[in-house]
């Protein structure tokens, strides 16, 4: 089948939207950018695929007459499994690699670091096999989720003789080596092994057709007629010049699809501020970002957060508490550092020194907004920031003061605006090298 | 791309006489105090070269070096020397540049030292910044100023009385300076001669400029045009060396439309013209051949640009009148770009956007340049509205090479034009869905985005 691929190389995630002929969504992969641009484009497209594959066996399973509880719940535990089989080469792969540097030059010298490794996996790789009620996430995640478990097995493993630094320092190694390393994640190579799992105790008749729904989709091959890439790293992409969007332009076209009525667009990414205005066909009419400063964008917040010694996604929830907003003059992100301290010495409660900062961020791109044109209706909210209540908060104030009452779209896929966008043009360049005008 | 012989037999003719030019220029000044030649420093907007001819002296322009020392790569160092003698971030980077220049021995821009001035001469107010920029000239070198309060054209016009307000100042103030700087009275013959050569030179300029209203454009208005506008624009105007340059650089022009040639650009000549801008603002100095390239590689050309008028609007039929010196010369003062109000600087630029068939307007904003940046967004959208062409907004700095983001402005200027592109696709389509003897587009898909 005929399909069209935008990715999106941001500084923080790559992501990969996949359409089929018809601009629908087959499927969406995300992954964090690394230092590596061309892997991580690779493992968002097999991201998608992946979920583009379970679009066709939705469309497989309907087209059988399979639409009932039992093809929904056997739908969701083959995802459930292939994750986990996705998951496990991972962990072998980690696992492996641990215990060859284990017995390098770095490291020989520690006895018996090989039986603690072999045990902290073990540990892990048990935990994980144990069913679970909520679902395994994506590759994306397998960083977060090894070096949690990792360093909790390790904490307890560690003692004087072999310390948990060192324990980690393996741990961090080699896992940059795991993902940097193509490992074989696709539907088509792990589905069967899935699929064996989760047809233990069907119905015979149920079994038979399951199992050639899926085969059947495992084997229809996916071709990629058309890719586009967009987002920062997308100079380094293997794509042709034309193959080539800005980000501006993607932005705007996937908020336009996401929500029709997007007339102006604001998104907050890691390392800068857009505000787009768009037509009413997607096209971008006027934008503006800053050129000499970044401040105010997602970095910020990430700045922030590890001055509080907080997670970036812990920001949002605790400003939501506060009651009294600060007023924090600074959007340079050094100096904002510095009056954050300032002001905790002063006794301000954190919640309302966070409320300050979101709202600055905010303010800073309410400029951006202005010079661009100003705020449309409908406004549409996309970047990593959209996610943060608290910022999302400030923006509904400061929209409202600024220039009444305005439909503001936030997307819980935000994220995947500027793929999106990229994929559209991708079809869109496809059906005009058929129908030549 | 032409290949790299054609660019340099391009080059042989105006582009090697100018930099004679300029050799010649600095070495006169290098000898100016043995030979016993008087020097005044000037600024390039509402400069009266020719008068300064007929007193034989020699001018210097601060930001002239400025620039210059820009392109040398030589700015960061002497705006960080101005810096550190108390000059803030904020002030005008020419200015430091300058001062700095200055504070390490004042070596110009051929290498060679320049010479002390023995007048400031300020002949134009609408850059704040000049006069206070002389403030510390006068400070530095204590040598007498002569200065002219030239009227900002705030309702658009340039009033009989305004211009014998000026009049006034040139008979009483400057005349008289120069005069007492020279021991010689003014030999109204003399202006008269130099202006009616200037009066030459600037038809052939304006043939040049125009001749970029065809397709493909035989010049880049603006990266190339700053070479262009360079001998009429400061010591040269009103010189037989600038008559014959326009000359010569007028029939290499000719020669280009008649082979239906494309802009020279450093990498050679651009054969596919993709787009035509508009560009307001002056030019970043730091990267200039960087920034150049990041229009030229996409085939991005300049048509028309205001930078270009800084040193006279000669493309609205101003010509210096050797009848009436000086008059003319209140005149020439008053009708630089930057003293312009925002509607005529917006009347003029839609002119540009229709007149040479642009895509699109795009702002180079230098917010250390207050002749320039005040107002530049009302301009940018009064231009959209009035053109119906998309506007673009780009942030740079003049020397300071601190202020030139190279990746972020390259990422702007590459969504800028797909974004005309974009605009223009979606017109032709529209354009051909109209025309019932084409087949009408397919319609738009239903998208469905998953949740």
């Amino acid at each position: 089948m005929k399909t069209f691929v935008g990715i999106d190389l941001g500084s923080t995630t790559t992501k990969a939207v996949m359409l089929d002929e018809d601009g629908a969504v087959l499927g969406r992969g995300i992954t964090n950018s690394r230092s590596n641009y061309h892997l991580a484009a690779d493992i968002a497209r097999d991201e998608a695929f992946v979920e583009a594959r379970f679009t066709l066996l939705d469309r497989a399973l309907a087209a059988a007459g399979e639409t009932g509880d039992e093809a929904v719940a056997f739908r969701k535990r083959l995802l459930y499994q292939l994750r986990k089989v996705q998951q496990m080469a991972q962990l072998a792969s980690l696992r492996a690699r641990a215990l060859e540097e284990a017995v390098g030059a770095r490291l020989g010298h520690h006895g018996d670091l090989v039986a603690r490794l072999e045990h902290i996996f073990d540990v892990i790789e048990a935990d994980w096999k144990k069913p679970r009620l909520t679902g395994v996430k994506g590759s994306d995640f397998f960083r977060d989720q090894a070096a949690s478990d990792f360093s909790r097995c390790a904490e307890r493993v560690a003692d004087r003789d072999l310390k948990f630094d060192v324990l980690m320092s393996v741990f961090d190694k080699v896992i940059i080596q795991v993902e940097n390393a193509r490992i074989d994640l696709t539907f088509e190579g792990n589905i069967r092994t899935a699929l064996t799992r989760c047809l233990r105790g069907e119905a015979p008749e149920r079994h038979a057709r399951y199992e050639a729904a899926v085969l059947s989709v495992a084997d229809t091959p996916i071709d990629v007629a058309r890719a586009i890439g967009t987002g920062y790293g997308r100079q380094t992409l293997p794509f042709p010049k034309e193959s080539i969007r800005s980000e501006i332009l993607c932005h705007g076209l996937g908020a336009h699809v996401m929500f029709p009525g997007t007339a102006t667009v604001l998104d907050i990414g890691g390392q800068d501020t857009k505000a787009i205005q768009v037509d009413g066909d997607g096209i971008v009419t006027s934008f503006q970002m800053n050129d000499r400063c970044a401040a105010g964008c997602g970095r910020y917040l990430g700045y922030i957060a590890d001055e509080m010694n907080m997670g970036v996604h812990e920001l949002g929830p605790l400003a939501m508490q506060s009651t009294r907003t600060v007023k924090i003059n600074s959007t340079c992100t050094v100096f904002a550092g510095a009056e954050l301290r300032d002001r905790l010495t002063m006794g301000q409660k954190r919640e309302d020194i966070l409320a300050g900062l979101h709202r600055a961020i905010i303010l800073r791109a309410m400029a951006l907004l202005a010079r661009s044109g100003g705020i449309a209706d409908e406004f549409t909210f996309t970047g990593g920031v959209a996610n943060n209540e608290a910022a999302v908060r400030a923006l509904r104030q400061l929209v409202k003061e600024n220039y009444g009452s305005r439909t503001i779209n936030i997307s819980a896929d935000s994220i995947y605006t500027g793929a999106l966008g990229a994929a559209l043009f991708a079809v869109r360049a496809g059906a005009s090298e058929e129908h030549p005008s | 791309m032409s290949t790299p012989q054609e660019a340099a037999s391009a080059k042989d003719g105006s582009m090697i006489k100018q930099k004679e030019m300029i050799a010649g220029h600095f070495s006169a000044l290098t000898r100016a105090k043995a030979e016993g030649k008087k020097v005044v420093y000037t600024f390039v907007p509402g400069n009266i070269t020719e008068l300064l001819l007929a007193f034989d002296v020699l001018p210097v322009y601060p930001e002239i070096n400025a620039l210059q020392s820009g392109m040398r790569k030589k700015s960061g160092a002497y705006i960080a020397e101005a810096e550190r003698l108390g000059h803030s971030e904020d002030v005008c980077t020419y200015v430091k540049c300058d001062i700095g220049m200055l504070k390490s021995g004042n070596f110009g821009p051929t290498g060679e030292k320049l010479p002390e001035p023995d007048l400031l001469l300020l002949s134009y107010t609408g850059c704040f910044t000049f006069m206070k920029w002389f403030e510390l000239l006068k400070r530095e070198y204590d040598c007498p100023v002569a200065m002219m309060h030239v009227p900002y054209q705030g309702d658009g016009v340039f009033t009989p009385e305004m211009r014998d307000y000026v009049v006034a100042q040139l008979r009483t103030e400057v005349v008289p300076a120069l005069e007492a700087l020279t021991g010689k009275k003014l030999d109204e013959a003399k202006l008269s001669e130099a202006l009616a050569r200037s009066r030459v030179a600037e038809d052939d300029l304006v043939a040049v400029l125009e001749s970029a209203k065809r397709r493909p454009s035989p010049i880049d208005a603006y990266f190339g045009g700053v070479y262009y506008i360079g001998p009429i624009f400061t010591s040269f105007r009103g010189t037989e060396a600038a008559v014959d340059y326009y000359r010569t650089l007028r029939a290499e022009v000719d020669e280009r439309v008649r082979l239906g040639l494309g802009p020279l650009t450093p990498d050679g000549a651009i054969t596919h013209e993709k787009y035509r801008l508009v560009i307001e603002g002056p030019p970043n100095w730091t990267n200039f051949q960087e920034f150049w390239k990041m229009f030229s590689s996409e085939g991005a050309v300049v048509v028309a640009s205001s930078y270009t008028k800084v040193g006279g609007v000669y493309d609205n039929g101003f010509r210096h009148d050797p009848e009436r010196p000086l008059e003319t010369l209140a005149e020439y003062c008053a009708g630089c770009y930057t003293n312009l109000n925002l509607p005529t600087r917006i009347d003029m630029l839609s002119r540009y956007v229709r007149e040479y068939e642009a895509d699109g307007l795009l702002i180079n904003s230098v917010k250390s340049c207050n002749s320039f940046s005040a107002g530049q967004l009302l301009i940018l959208r009064e231009v959209e509205a009035r053109t119906g062409v998309p506007g673009g907004f780009i942030e740079t700095d003049l020397v300071d090479p601190r202020y030139f983001s190279a990746a972020n402005i390259k990422n702007r200027i590459e969504s800028y034009l797909q974004m005309i592109e974009q605009k223009r696709r979606n017109a032709s389509t529209r354009a051909h869905a109209a025309t019932p003897t084409v087949a009408p587009p397919r319609p738009a898909k239903k998208l469905e985005v998953l949740r």
